[in-house]
C-alpha cells in the first residue's frame, strides 16, 4: 500500500510542471463589449498558452467596484469612471478605450415607408414627452415627402441600468439643456415618459410589436435583427445613419481634443461624416499592478490588442479605434508599472 | 438541551431528535441572518430617508432621490390580481381533477399541470411578450374599456404591457402551484365523508361544498400562499411584461413596476454606494412585506374560519 502511494506521489511530482497551470487573470465588468472581447481573450490564449484571461460580463457597475476593491485584476465599462470613483479605489485605475459602439433610434410606424431622419431636437422631445405625435412639425420638417401619421407616440427606454442608456442620455444632455436640467446623465434616469424594456432584446421587442413606438438600441444589436433604424442629424447638420465607419469617424473627430486619461465622452462629436450617439467602451487597468507576471500579461495584451485585436472587431460589428486613438494609448501604456 | 436526554430514549432517537431539530433551527437562522444583512447593508439610505423611503414616489437615480411606494404598489397590485384570478381557476381545476374527472383525463392533466409548475420564469417572459401582450392590447384592453371603461380601473391608451398583463402572467404562473397542492389535499380527504354527504342525497356540488372543501381548507390556504409567495417575489417574467414605470396610476392599462423586478434591473449597472444599498433597502422591505402580508393572511383566515363550525 505505501509504495503504491509513493508511486504515486513520484508520478504526480513527475508530471506536475508539465500540468503547469497557466496564470489566471481575472477581469470583470461591461456586457456591450463582451461579445468582442471573449474573442479576443480567446484568440490570444491561442497564442499564449501560459496565460489565460477570464472575463465575466457582469456589467459595468460590478466592473467598476470589483476592480476598485482589487477583488479582479482588470475591469471594463461602458460609462468612464467619474473623479468619485476614482478618488475612492484602492488604487490608481486607468482608462483604455477598446472599441466603440453606438445607439441607434428604431421605431415601428406600419405606413411609412423608407427611413427617417431625426433632428437632435425632436428625438431630445420624444423622449421628454413634449413631442407626442409623430406628424409633430419638428419630426415633419427633417422628412420632407414622408407621410408621417397623426398618432401618439410611444416611447420605449431600458428599464436596466446600462451602457447604452448612459450613451443615449449623454447625447440627449448634450443637444437639450431640458434633458440636462430635468433628467441627467446616468446608466438609469428618471425618464419623463414611456414604457421600460428590460435589454435591448426587451426594447426591441416592445417596439417590434408596438404599432407608432420609438426606441434605441445597440446598433449591433439593429443590424443582427434587421430592425430599421433612422439618420440622426450630426453637429454639422448632416444627417448620418449609424455605420462602423461613422461611429470611427465620431473618434477620429472628438480624438483632437483626447484628454490625456481617456475619459471623454465622443456624443455629438464634430466631424461631416460623424454619427453622433457613439460611445468608447473601456478597460480599467490598475496603475500599480504588484504580481510582476500578471503585469506583463495584461501589458501585451494592451499592445496585441491595439495591433491584431481591432482587426477582429469589424467582423463583430464592433468600429475600431481610429489610428490617432492607437498611438495615444500605445504610449499610454508605458504608465503601467509592475 | 434537557429535552434530548429523557430517561428510556434510546441513543438513536437521541440522535434523531437533535438532528432534526438542528435543521429546524437553521430554518430560523438563515431567515435571521438575511433579515440582518439586509438592514446591515442599507444603513446608507436608512439613515438618509427614514421612514419616508416607504411613501416616497421619485426614483431618480441621477439626483439620488429614492422612494419605495411606486414598487410597493405595483408588487401588492400585481400579485392581488393574479391571485383574484388564479385561486378560483385553480381551485376550479384541483376540484374537477379530484372529484369529477375519469382516471384517463385526471392523471395526464395533472401531469401537464405539474409540468407547468417547472417552467422557468424566463419562458413565461417570453410568452409574455410574444403571446399575452398583443392579445391584451388588440384584444382584451379593447374589450374591457369597451364593457367596463365606466370604472377607472379600465381606461387609458391599451399599450399591451403593463399591470393587468402582468396580473395575467402571474396568474398563469402560480395557478398550477394552486391546482398541484389543492388537488393533492382534496384527494386526502376521506371517502366517507363523501358518502355520508351523499347518502343524504347532498347532489355533487354540495358534496363538494359541504363535506370536501371544508375539510380541505387549511390546505388549500396553504397552496394559496405558496402562490402568493411566489407571485410576490416573481422577478424576471413581470419585468419582461409591466413596462416598468415608477409609477402609481389607478387603471390596470398603465405601466407599473415592482420591487424585484427593479433590484434586477438596476443592481447590475449601480454604481454609487447609496444606489447600491437603496436597491438592498428594496430587497429588505419586499422581505417585510412578504412576511407582513402571509402574517396578515393567516391571521384573516383564522378569524373566518373559527367562527364557521365545521363537523370532522
Amino acid at each position: 500500500m505505501k509504495t503504491i502511494i509513493a508511486t504515486a506521489l513520484l508520478m504526480i511530482s513527475l508530471i506536475g510542471p508539465a500540468w503547469a497551470e497557466p496564470l489566471l487573470v481575472n477581469g470583470a465588468g461591461a456586457t456591450f463589449p463582451y461579445p468582442v472581447y471573449s474573442k479576443w481573450f480567446d484568440e490570444y490564449a491561442k497564442m499564449n498558452p501560459d496565460i489565460h484571461i477570464n472575463y465575466q460580463s457582469i456589467g459595468s457597475g460590478g466592473g467598476i467596484r470589483q476592480v476598485s476593491e482589487l477583488t479582479v485584476d482588470f475591469g471594463a465599462t461602458d460609462g468612464p469612471m467619474n473623479d468619485e470613483q476614482l478618488s475612492k479605489a484602492k488604487v490608481k485605475l486607468l482608462h483604455f478605450p477598446t472599441v466603440l459602439g453606438a445607439d441607434v433610434p428604431t421605431y415601428n410606424i406600419p405606413e411609412l415607408q423608407g427611413e427617417l431622419n431625426f433632428t437632435p431636437q425632436a428625438l431630445a422631445g420624444i423622449f421628454l414627452g413634449t413631442i407626442t405625435k409623430w406628424n409633430d412639425p419638428e419630426i415633419a420638417k427633417a422628412n420632407p415627402g414622408a407621410k408621417l401619421p397623426d398618432k401618439l407616440i410611444i416611447v420605449v427606454h431600458r428599464s436596466d441600468g446600462s451602457g447604452t442608456t448612459y450613451v443615449w442620455v449623454d447625447y440627449l444632455s448634450k443637444v437639450s439643456p431640458e434633458w440636462k436640467e430635468k433628467v441627467g446623465v446616468g446608466t438609469s434616469v428618471n425618464w419623463p415618459t414611456g414604457l421600460g424594456g428590460k435589454g435591448n432584446e426587451g426594447v426591441a421587442g416592445l417596439v417590434k410589436q408596438t404599432p407608432y413606438a420609438i426606441g434605441y438600441v445597440e446598433l449591433i444589436y439593429a443590424e443582427q435583427n434587421k430592425m430599421p433604424y433612422g439618420a440622426v442629424q450630426n453637429s454639422e447638420g448632416k444627417f448620418v445613419k449609424a455605420s462602423i465607419a461613422a461611429v470611427t469617424a465620431a473618434a477620429a473627430g472628438a480624438s483632437k481634443a483626447m484628454p490625456a486619461d481617456f475619459r471623454v465622452s465622443i456624443t455629438n462629436a464634430p466631424g461631416d461624416k460623424t454619427y453622433p450617439i457613439a460611445s468608447f467602451t473601456w478597460l480599467l487597468i490598475p496603475e500599480k499592478i504588484d504580481d510582476p507576471k500578471k503585469g506583463k500579461a495584461i501589458t501585451g495584451f494592451l499592445k496585441w490588442m491595439l495591433k491584431d485585436g481591432q482587426g477582429m472587431a469589424p467582423a463583430l460589428l464592433y468600429a475600431p479605434l481610429p489610428k490617432e486613438v492607437v498611438a495615444m494609448e500605445e504610449k499610454a501604456i508605458g504608465q503601467i508599472k509592475y | 438541551m434537557a429535552m434530548f436526554r429523557r430517561p428510556g430514549v434510546s441513543p438513536a432517537d437521541r440522535l434523531f431528535r437533535a438532528t432534526v431539530f438542528t435543521v429546524a433551527i437553521s430554518v430560523l437562522l438563515i431567515t435571521g441572518v438575511i433579515a440582518f444583512e439586509l438592514v446591515r447593508n442599507s444603513r446608507l439610505p436608512i439613515e438618509k430617508f427614514g421612514w419616508g423611503f416607504l411613501w416616497g414616489t421619485t426614483w431618480d437615480p441621477v439626483a439620488e432621490q429614492f422612494g419605495a411606494l411606486p414598487f410597493l404598489y405595483g408588487t401588492l397590485v400585481s400579485s392581488g390580481l393574479a391571485l383574484l384570478i388564479a385561486v378560483p381557476v385553480g381551485l376550479g381545476v384541483a376540484i374537477f381533477l379530484s372529484e369529477l374527472a375519469p382516471r384517463w383525463l385526471s392523471d395526464p392533466v395533472t401531469f401537464l399541470v405539474e409540468l407547468l409548475a417547472a417552467i422557468p420564469s424566463v419562458i413565461y417572459g417570453l410568452v409574455g411578450i410574444f403571446v399575452l401582450v398583443p392579445l391584451v392590447r388588440n384584444v382584451l384592453e379593447p374589450f374591457l374599456s369597451g364593457a367596463l371603461g365606466f370604472l377607472p380601473l379600465f381606461r387609458g391608451a391599451p399599450y399591451g404591457v403593463g399591470m393587468l398583463t402582468a396580473g395575467l402572467l402571474l396568474a398563469m404562473m402560480v395557478v398550477p402551484f394552486v391546482v398541484s397542492v389543492s388537488r393533492e389535499i382534496l384527494m386526502a380527504v376521506p371517502h366517507s365523508q363523501r358518502e355520508a354527504v351523499l347518502s343524504l342525497g347532498a347532489t355533487q356540488w354540495e358534496m363538494v361544498r359541504i363535506a370536501v372543501l371544508p375539510y380541505a381548507r387549511s390546505g388549500i390556504m396553504g397552496s394559496v400562499f405558496l402562490a402568493l409567495a411566489r407571485a410576490l417575489g416573481e422577478t424576471m417574467a413581470v419585468t419582461m411584461v409591466i413596462g416598468n414605470r415608477p409609477e402609481i396610476r389607478l387603471s390596470l392599462f398603465e405601466p407599473g413596476y415592482t420591487m424585484a423586478a427593479v433590484i434586477a434591473n438596476e443592481f447590475t449597472e449601480a454604481t454609487s454606494d447609496l444606489y447600491v444599498q437603496t436597491l438592498i433597502e428594496i430587497g429588505l422591505v419586499l422581505f417585510a412585506v412578504t412576511i407582513l402580508v402571509n402574517a396578515l393572511a393567516r391571521l384573516l383566515i383564522y378569524n373566518v374560519f373559527t367562527k364557521v363550525e365545521v363537523r370532522e
